[in-house]
């Protein structure tokens, strides 16, 4: 507990004015998506802080989010990051403008093995990486279409493949399943917890 | 002179040195490796989409098909994950019960490891070894949770149930002679623990006899020695951790700098290499996996001193005890509640990960205070160590390339989750 406060204290110096946010032991330092290399640099190279590891790059699609409390963002791009030296960890949230055609800045030039984890993140959910050396798409089928993770893509997804004996070669038609819900989503707001 | 150019291969997805369905577009020249380009996502579930429209309880048998050889370590993520976000309170003994599991995990997954990567390279007998010891694990899995392989046993505030007094027996039947049905089940009259600690008893001896085929064997030597080698400051550019990192001579690992569980109550080394190639790697999980057995010689030693609830009592996250839900009215309720609705998390967002066999393996949560997750991520640590598969053979002949594939512990559960 003591260290997490400590830790706080270090980034507000190295980080002024950004918005730092400690919950569960755990510290988020949010910022509008053009100053990630900045921030994602200062982190890395400041003496104190040694963030030297990416553990991680998620997106987050923030459109079904009950609390509108982030300005009107869709998307967000979260780094975690570990520094084996200090140990210690923190998360940096980068919150993307345009809703229309997310793009932020890659990565890359500083932690090297972001290169999949933007890839995973374009490929999900259509977050643009600039100046990303192969922006390819990663786990979804060849030729695909669509960005899966988005709250608006379907559970079912949109197209399913078989094997069309007549044709004789395997073709994608749209889908013949219905979706299944059998417990709804449940939230604060509709009061049923303390209920 | 005859002008050569590089040609491009396919290797996989359907090759049985992928270990899965890894495909990989190789570019040769000659023997040589140029560029290597992987394609994954030929077993893409889209768990992180699937765990989304699911309560808490629900998706923990989906984490047991991430990485499909050490499935309780996926659930001990993601319940500690749930377990920080809601401060829920896991009871002592459950928490020894988890490390054995997880140690017992550490063992399958390793074994798993040592012979698939002893049959890439060429080594059929330490293969048909490995899994012979393999399935005593699958029985203790059998025994605690009715699977013996995804056995959704840890849940959000304990586990399932506690280990079992007497440990399952072989049955007579009339394909088997009841000499031989004796003699199988010679450990296993009494307890779980006691066919546990007849299993710790005898591994190290086991891991003795792969040394004796491997460590000094000439040819495994020739394969490995000098294969993909990586420098530590590189290792930890590339974002490796667990055993890949070790390998290169990085004192890193969880259990050991963020204890979580009883890990700090425990006695361990941290083994590490010193070239950073495939040699040091092996080096580096043989010895861990000496150092499990010692773990778990530990683990069952307290809990064959201790007694204690396995489950916590806060019955808004844990399920009532069975004998009380005939009775009591309110007891019901938290059943019925439990299993319709489920439970709620506080909004908020939290990171968990554990020191799997494989790496650090992090479940990332975002709540908007449902019955559900809004966003699920998870951190595979093979994921990171495939996306160096293109740096680290670059260079080397494409018989490196299945040591390095062998090195690397690929499970392709968890990289396409």
């Amino acid at each position: 507990m003591k260290e997490i406060n400590q830790l706080s204290l270090h980034v507000k110096k190295v980080l002024p004015g950004c918005d730092i946010h400690k919950q569960f032991d755990e510290l988020t330092v949010s910022i509008p998506s053009s100053g990630v290399i900045n921030v994602l640099k200062k982190l890395k190279t400041n003496i104190q802080l040694q963030f030297n590891q990416l553990i991680d790059i998620a997106a987050v699609d923030f459109s079904e989010f009950p609390q509108k409390k982030f300005a009107g963002c869709r998307f967000a791009v979260i780094y975690h990051l570990l520094s084996t030296t200090k140990n210690h960890r923190i998360r940096v949230r980068a919150f993307i403008n345009d809703n229309q055609f997310p793009s932020i800045e890659t990565a890359n030039e500083i932690f090297p093995n972001a290169d999949w984890y933007e890839r995973e993140a374009f490929d999900l959910f259509g977050v643009m990486f600039l100046n990303h050396p192969d922006l390819r798409r990663i786990l979804t089928d060849y030729g695909f279409i669509g960005h899966p993770f988005r709250k608006d893509f379907p559970m079912i997804g949109n197209v399913e493949m078989r094997y069309d004996p007549a044709q004789k070669r395997v073709i994608y038609q749209p889908v013949t399943i219905e979706e299944r819900n059998n417990v709804p989503r449940v939230t604060d707001d509709l009061g049923f917890r303390n209920g | 002179m005859a002008e050569i150019k590089n040609y491009t291969m396919n290797f996989g997805p359907q090759h049985p040195a992928a270990h899965g369905v890894l495909r990989l577009i190789l570019e040769l020249d000659g023997e040589v490796i140029q560029r290597a380009d992987p394609h994954i996502g030929l077993l893409h579930r889209a768990t992180e989409k699937l765990a989304e429209n699911r309560t808490y309880i629900q998706s923990v048998p989906y984490m047991d098909r991430l990485d499909y050889v050490s499935m309780m370590m996926n659930e001990h993520a993601y319940v500690m994950t749930i377990e920080k976000m809601l401060d829920l309170k896991v009871p002592i003994r459950a928490q020894y019960i988890r490390v054995l599991f997880d140690e017992i995990t550490r063992l399958l997954n390793h074994l798993l490891w040592l012979g698939c990567h002893a049959l890439d390279v060429g080594a059929m007998t330490v293969f048909l070894y490995a899994f012979r010891e393999r399935e005593d694990l699958f029985d203790c899995y059998e025994a605690v949770s009715g699977a013996r392989m995804h056995a959704a046993y840890y849940r959000p505030g304990g586990v399932y149930r506690d280990l079992p007094d007497q440990m399952p027996q072989y049955q007579n039947s009339r394909f088997s002679r009841p000499k031989e049905v004796k003699e199988v089940n010679k450990n296993r009259e009494g307890s779980l623990l006691d066919f546990i600690d007849d299993f710790a008893q005898r591994f190290p001896n086991y891991i003795d006899e792969y040394e004796t085929l491997l460590t000094d064997n000439r040819i495994w030597k020739q394969r490995t020695v000098g294969i993909g080698v990586v420098s530590p400051e590189r290792a930890i550019e590339l974002g490796f951790t667990g055993p890949m990192l070790r390998g290169s001579g990085i004192e890193w690992d969880l259990r050991k700098k963020q204890p979580y569980e009883v890990y700090d109550k425990l006695d361990f080394d941290i083994p590490v290499g010193v070239e950073g190639d495939c040699y040091d790697r092996y080096l580096v999980r043989m010895e861990e996996m000496r150092q499990s057995v010692s773990l778990i010689k530990q683990c069952t030693k307290w809990l064959r001193e201790n007694s204690g609830p396995v489950m916590s009592d806060n019955q808004k996250y844990a399920p009532p005890k069975r004998q009380n839900m005939k009775e009591d009215m309110e007891s019901m309720i938290h059943h019925f509640k439990l299993f319709t609705e489920g439970f709620h998390l506080p909004k908020g967002e939290a990171y968990a990960a554990v020191e799997h066999p494989k790496g650090e393996f992090g479940i990332y949560m975002v709540s908007d205070g449902a019955n559900k997750p809004y966003r699920l991520k998870i951190r595979a640590p093979g994921f990171a160590h495939l996306a160096s598969l293109d740096e680290m053979t670059r260079g080397h002949m494409i018989s490196d390339l299945v040591a390095i594939i062998g090195t690397q512990d690929i499970v392709f559960g968890e990289i396409d989750r």
